[in-house]
């Protein structure tokens, strides 16, 4: 029999359809930490927030649908976007004020918005959420061979690959991202050539908490929409990062896909562990490599 | 200067801690309760509508006192629900303590209320130590426990012929007693549990979960979990089409949760309920009251909320005092007659037993109405439901 | 400092007092284990400069310990108090080993995933009874007294709250505080001038999570049960909101933001009801902004300024900048 130290080994099939749908968790997982990345590339703060933001994004959605008819291919432009401004907005009115100063107080204040952003929309919308459909388009499921998996499932790891491969050739292969991570180096130099870093700040920390948002919309027809989805997820997505490498733009991405896939497995193999497998992981990487897998010290 | 305002922000808290207490010409109700987390829902701010809809049926008044009604939120910390109890005990001259919903906040507060002489009614909180190793003298178990929930949708599904079974457990107390409640009743009835999967708290993605359900190919799929995981599991049943192969079946299902997941998707389901706003003439007359207040049809605990509360000034009034001891006898020797059940009683014990309901969610098709969710599929008997036995030390007197 | 000597009298004997004054106890007993726990995180994040964002993990697990040995094993009051505090310093010491490779930002994202990974563990394990908590502990009693009255209880905890205070304030004036403060202010200086820095790191570290346990099982014995509360995420973040609120790096400071956001939590519960988190959270970025030093910090600022006046009246325009 497939026995493994006393643990029931489960077929093939099995296991390529779990780390399969690993790969959809571990998806999510990219993204959010993609966005993560970019913020702390920049600005250097870790942004506590962004488990909020990812809900927000998910909520933009649902309301957009239910209020304003806006199908789900408009929301996945429109909610980032819309959620994006509240972040310029919050980072000009609020994280503005914190630059220069010990890090620690960036995660500090994010963490205060998004006990704020969470607690409102509890208080508003109830804790059991609301449900968004699975849009038509990608109704219907694919047979792998080994699974029968469901169209919509394959579409995110789709999307967010793509996303991931876009933010990437962004930052790397652009003119603007040379801009930014000039500005990441030495802000005062680049500032000095004229460019407008204020702005460049804004613009990133927008963009990062639009990867959540994007996250979120695309998260919204899996899980119900509730205002505490994120903040468990926002924890795990910082072992993530730990785990990757803080600011390695590739690092967060492929540990991302990779734990999602290694969570998928544990879930077959033995399901309790399922939700400690990332931070077990992250231990044994800080005894191995403390700056993770893709960092440099 | 420092000394001088911080010994002003002493001066404060004592002054906090010691408010005048209350005058005793009236009856006080306390409702310690989560109003704005994970259990807002199906309690929450519209459980105390409920209760205030009762006091206004008697006029706002019993014996000629007013009846006044405090609230608190707990915030899901036992130490906060505890505290609070003790607070309004001593400075309030409370009478009556509804709430819980959360198992913990509801122990610790069961322990607070044996000490003070309070009836406490919990509502809400599943944990069948309530009334069992942890009951007091002063407890009441309104509404459902994890017994009566196991049993209901349990013994129904393998009458129907649903032999054998999978379960989604909760990997936690409540999920563990469920899933053991669940499986004696099926295993009684001559069927068998082919295999369960113990899902972390957290956990948002069940598909993996349901992958190995199917795998087994039991006939049923038994949900033993409870709030956002039951819906985000039924969701993914719905994607992954398990619900073609299985019937999905959960222990504990409230109408907010079928409400927020929408028919298309929750379709078919089986749930235990202690009660339903549809069943008859007067549960739609409360229900109709309440939804003008709320907007909303009443959960089951936010009827067990009005139920308990109008029983609490019934009793009083026939016993013409609010002495604990008097009040908790005559609760215990009454049986109770309203919208929310017929003929149910409080046990010696503390577990107020009554009729359970097992219903199937309805095809949108079918529904023909607003909030027209359910059909139910069978009365469990309160006997049956509850079952007789429990290891609380009050019967071995 | 003899100001601040005076200050501590008064405050020890109205601490003394407190009982006969007709204040709650519980409560009280309530606000002295948090204010411990406070002061248990400050000496981490005030004095050694490292944000710990999981000490709910100390503070939830010696409850456990503590609770499950005298509820089940018959363990008596101290040795199970003294058990909840060394099983958090064991914890402390596995979780500092791993969290002290990094630094900053990192140590705190670590310290995080870490008391998350404690956090699911005590949700699971049988012996904390889940979300029903660990329920009915006895109190017991201490060289033969016993503690089963609110008031004995009460100056047992607040023996055991001024005696780790001093404790505290002994170790931060200690020449192992005096390393500490110059880690923390530049780590590659202390590295060059010859400390084992990451020892130090790890020491302090040991000794906040004992304190920070010995603060959970305190309150254990005082409330009778431990529950999952006490170890969640959000109680990390509520012991950040106590310090910064009552100014990091200060001695009483931390006491008094625990006694605000206790006193809040249970004031606002039953008046504002849900609004309770969303309040938390903007006092926390109110904190964050607008003063950083916290209460006592700024009381402090504020007397510095005016002596700094007092000696030099003509600098004053220079000071105000």
């Amino acid at each position: 029999m497939n026995e493994l130290m006393g643990i029931a080994l489960p077929p093939l099939p099995a296991v390529l359809g779990q780390m399969t749908l690993g790969l959809v968790n571990g998806s999510f997982y990219a993204l959010l930490s993609l966005g993560l990345a970019v913020i702390f590339g920049l600005l250097r703060v870790v942004n506590f927030a962004h488990g909020a933001f990812y809900m927000l994004g998910a909520f933009a959605a649902a309301l957009a649908l239910e209020h304003l008819g806006i199908n789900y291919w408009l929301a996945l432009l429109l909610a980032p976007l819309a959620v994006g401004a509240l972040g310029v907005v919050l980072e000009r009115l609020l994280l503005r004020h914190l630059y220069g100063l010990d890090p620690l107080y960036g995660l500090l204040l994010t963490f205060g918005i998004s006990l704020v952003a969470e607690g409102a929309l509890l208080q508003h919308f109830g804790s059991s959420g609301q449900t968004y459909p699975v849009p038509d388009a990608l109704q219907g499921a694919v047979n792998l061979g080994y699974m029968i998996i469901p169209l919509y499932r394959l579409w995110v790891i789709a999307a967010s690959l793509v996303v991931c491969l876009v933010t990437w050739f962004l930052i790397e292969r652009t003119r603007l991202g040379a801009t930014l991570r000039a500005a990441t180096e030495n802000a005062r130099l680049v500032q000095a050539f004229g460019i407008n870093v204020p702005l460049l700040v804004s613009a990133t920390y927008g963009a990062g908490v639009a990867l959540a948002a994007l996250a979120g919309v695309l998260s919204a027809p899996v899980i119900q929409v509730s205002p505490l989805m994120g903040s468990s997820l926002v924890i795990v997505v910082f072992a993530v990062v730990v785990i990757g490498g803080m600011g390695s733009i590739l690092g967060s991405v492929v540990s991302g896909l990779g734990l999602g896939m290694i969570e998928g497995l544990t879930k077959v193999i033995y399901p309790q562990a399922s939700s400690i497998v990332v931070f077990l992981i992250m231990a044994l990487v800080l005894i191995w490599r403390p700056t993770g897998l893709f960092g440099k010290s | 200067m420092r000394i001088r305002t911080i010994l002003g922000l002493l001066g404060l808290c004592l002054c906090l801690a010691s408010r005048a207490a209350a005058a005793t010409d009236e009856v006080v109700i306390g409702d310690i309760d989560d109003l704005s987390g994970v259990y807002a829902d199906v309690i929450g701010p519209n459980g105390i509508e409920a209760i205030k809809m009762a006091v206004e049926d008697f006029g706002g008044k019993v014996l000629g006192k007013k009846v006044t009604l405090l609230t608190a939120d707990h915030q899901n910390k036992p130490d906060i629900g505890a505290s609070k109890f003790r607070e309004w005990a001593d400075q309030s001259s409370l009478n009556l303590l509804l709430g819980g919903s959360n198992t913990g906040v509801s122990l610790a507060m069961a322990k607070v209320a044996g000490s003070k002489k309070i009836p406490f009614i919990a509502i809400g909180a599943a944990g069948a130590s309530l009334t069992n190793a942890d009951c007091t003298p002063y407890t009441v178990h309104y509404a459902y426990d994890t017994t009566s929930l196991a049993h209901g949708t349990a013994s129904t599904m393998v009458k129907s012929g649903g032999k054998t079974w999978f379960f989604l457990t909760a990997d936690y107390a409540f999920g563990t007693q469920l899933q053991d409640g669940a499986t004696k009743v099926i295993e009684a009835g001559g069927g068998k549990v082919l295999g369960s999967v113990r899902v972390p708290l957290g956990a948002s993605d069940f598909s993996s979960f349901l992958l190995q359900a199917q795998a087994s190919g039991a006939q049923v799929l038994g949900l033993a979990n409870a709030g956002n995981d039951t819906t985000n599991s039924i969701k993914a049943a719905n994607e992954f089409g398990i619900a073609k192969t299985m019937k999905p079946a959960a222990l504990l299902g409230f109408i907010s949760d079928v409400h927020s997941l929408g028919l298309k998707t929750a379709q078919g389901l089986i749930l235990t309920t202690a009660w339903y706003w549809d069943l008859n003439d007067e549960t739609r007359a409360f229900s109709k009251r309440f939804f003008a207040k709320t907007k909303r049809e009443p959960t089951m605990l936010q009827a067990a909320y009005y139920s308990a509360t109008t029983t609490y000034l019934n009793v009083v009034k026939t016993v013409g005092s609010t002495d604990p001891d008097k009040v908790m006898a005559e609760l215990k020797r009454i049986r109770i007659n309203d919208m929310f059940t017929k003929g149910g009683h409080i046990r010696a014990d503390g577990l107020m037993a009554h009729d359970m309901y097992v219903v199937q969610v309805k095809k949108p098709e079918e529904s023909k109405y607003p909030w027209d969710y359910y059909k139910v599929l069978r009365q469990v008997p309160a006997d049956e439901a509850f079952g007789s036995t429990s290891t609380c030390s009050l019967l071995k007197k | 400092m003899r100001a601040a000597t005076l200050f501590y009298l008064v405050l020890g004997a109205v601490a003394l007092a407190l009982p006969l004054l007709g204040v709650y106890p519980v409560f009280v007993m309530k606000l002295l284990c948090f204010a411990l726990f406070a002061c248990a995180f400050n000496l981490l994040l005030g004095f050694s400069g490292m944000l710990s964002f999981g000490h709910a993990a100390y503070l939830g697990s010696a409850a456990y310990v503590t609770g499950w040995l005298m509820a089940t094993q018959g363990w008596g009051t101290l040795p199970g108090v003294l058990a909840g505090a060394v099983a958090a310093a064991g914890l402390g010491l596995v979780v500092g080993l791993l969290a002290i490779r990094r630094q900053g930002i990192y140590f705190a994202m670590i310290t995080m995933a870490l008391a998350q990974l404690i956090y699911f563990v005590c949700v699971q394990a049988p012996f904390t009874g889940g979300e029903n908590g660990l329920q009915g502990v006895p109190r017991g009693e201490v060289l033969g007294l016993t503690l089963n009255g609110d008031i004995a209880l009460y100056y047992f905890v607040l023996a055991c709250c001024a005696g780790s205070f001093l404790f505290i304030r002994r170790v931060v004036h200690s020449p192992f505080g005096q390393v500490l403060k110059a880690i923390r202010e530049n780590e590659p200086r202390a590295i060059s001038l010859g400390y084992d820095v990451e020892r130090y790191k790890l020491l302090v570290f040991v000794l906040s999570a004992a304190l920070a346990g010995l603060a959970g099982s305190l309150k254990c014995l005082v409330l009778g049960f431990a529950t999952l509360t006490d170890v969640q995420q959000a109680m990390s973040g509520e012991v950040i909101l106590m310090t910064l609120l009552g100014g990091v790096g200060t001695f009483f400071g931390p006491a008094l933001g625990a006694g605000i956001v206790i006193t809040l939590q249970e004031y606002l519960s039953d008046r504002v009801g849900p609004w309770v988190t969303v309040i938390l959270g903007a006092i926390f970025i109110l904190c964050v902004l607008a003063f950083r030093r916290g209460i006592v910090g700024e009381l402090q600022a504020l007397q510095a300024r005016r002596q700094a006046r007092a000696l030099s009246p003509g600098a004053n325009a220079a000071r105000d900048e």
